[in-house]
């Protein structure tokens, strides 16, 4: 019943690691670390979509012939991939500014918990 | 920071020029090879980085301002949406091909099948990747010479 | 454990069975059936070369087929490198 699919179990691993880092962990970095992992997964995921067996790149520029595999999915990946770099570059600029507000780095401590 | 030390700085600057040359060959042949403006935007992006790291960024600033970045930064968005505007100028459509089959410049139709490349064909193609390849290279050096710039004046934190 | 813990075990053991059984239940890596062949991208590899004119399928799709996705990227971009600048701006006395 269950045929190999590796690449789907590799993106649940990773999808898994990054929601571990955000859930469980207190420091701000670590948080944006399991973030950017959580991207990774799915970039991975849009391009396994598009895959057929035994396919070459769509490209035509001295190709050996035959069947290609689709590009959609590789142009979606490559506007999710400059997504997740702005979106990383803002957040770790907000956390420099955190830094010489509060002088810490704890999430706990800024929420204001009493431990 | 401060800069590295001699035999740093001699190699890095002797290997950014060939980093440079082999960014712009992927920014140019985007429409014939794998890559295209946003690939060779991040190789000559990182290739700069590299000059940043071995030469300290206080010199850097020296040489570099912000203000020229963002005015580059800008010249590439004005290129991108104006050559979608002409194409709705000329042909009805908003981002139409419309130097594709006209007698200007970039207008020779490839022959169906397995070819070698013609560098002069695919319409307003190219000149999409070149504006999107500087926009790329402007925009990831100004945001990482901002950052190591911002850390020579840090001095604990204010309260 | 305190309140806070216990909803977050719970809510990672929700989403990662979610997640297993999803994987169990897509179709082979690399295999299509019958009734979910790709109509849309067979006619954009087949066409490409005549309608665009690149020999690059992609940079056919993220310039020509779909430039409105580029162009929403390349507003991302440029509001990410505004609001980097802002954040560590000096004013001057």
């Amino acid at each position: 019943m269950m045929t190999f699919n590796i690449p789907y179990i590799a993106v649940i691993g990773l999808i898994l690691v990054g929601l571990i880092a955000v859930v469980f962990k207190r420091n701000l970095i670590k948080i944006v670390i399991g973030i950017t992992l959580i991207e990774s997964g799915v970039n991975l995921f849009l391009i396994t979509l598009g895959y057929r067996e035994n396919s070459i790149a769509p490209i035509y520029t001295s190709s050996p012939g035959g069947l290609m595999s689709l590009p959609v999915p590789q142009a979606l990946t490559l506007t999710s991939i400059v997504i997740g770099v702005a979106v990383l570059a803002l957040m770790i600029s907000f956390i420099v500014h955190i830094y010489r507000h509060y002088n810490t780095l704890d999430a706990s401590k800024i929420r204001g918990d009493e431990e | 920071m401060s800069g590295m030390s001699k035999i740093v700085k001699t190699i890095s600057s002797i290997a950014f020029p060939f980093v440079m040359i082999y960014g712009l060959y992927i920014i140019a042949h985007g429409h014939l090879t794998p890559g295209g403006g946003f690939q060779g935007g991040a190789i000559v992006a990182s290739g700069a980085a590299m000059i940043l790291v071995s030469y300290g960024s206080v010199w850097t600033m020296g040489k570099v301002k912000e203000k020229k970045l963002s005015i580059l930064e800008s010249t590439g968005a004005i290129v991108f949406i104006g050559t979608a505007i002409l194409g709705l100028l000329f042909a009805g459509v908003f981002f139409n091909n419309f130097l594709f089959d006209s007698n200007l410049i970039f207008n020779i139709v490839p022959v169906k099948g397995s070819t070698v490349g013609i560098l002069n064909s695919a319409g307003t193609l190219p000149i999409m990747n070149f504006a999107v390849g500087l926009k790329v290279v402007a925009g990831l050096f100004a945001i990482v010479l901002v950052m190591a710039y911002a850390t020579t004046k840090m001095g604990g934190g204010k309260k | 454990m305190s309140k806070r813990n216990f909803a977050a075990v719970i809510f990672f053991t929700i989403v990662a069975v979610f997640l297993f059984f999803t994987a169990l239940m897509m179709h082979p890596f690399g295999i299509f059936d019958e009734d979910n062949q790709p109509e849309m991208d067979d006619h954009i590899i087949d066409n490409s070369q005549t309608e665009t004119g690149a020999n690059n399928a992609v940079t056919g799709v993220v310039f020509d087929y779909r430039g409105f996705d580029t162009l929403g990227e390349a507003t991302v971009l440029f509001t990410a490198v505004a609001g980097v600048i802002l954040v560590f701006r000096r004013l001057k006395k």
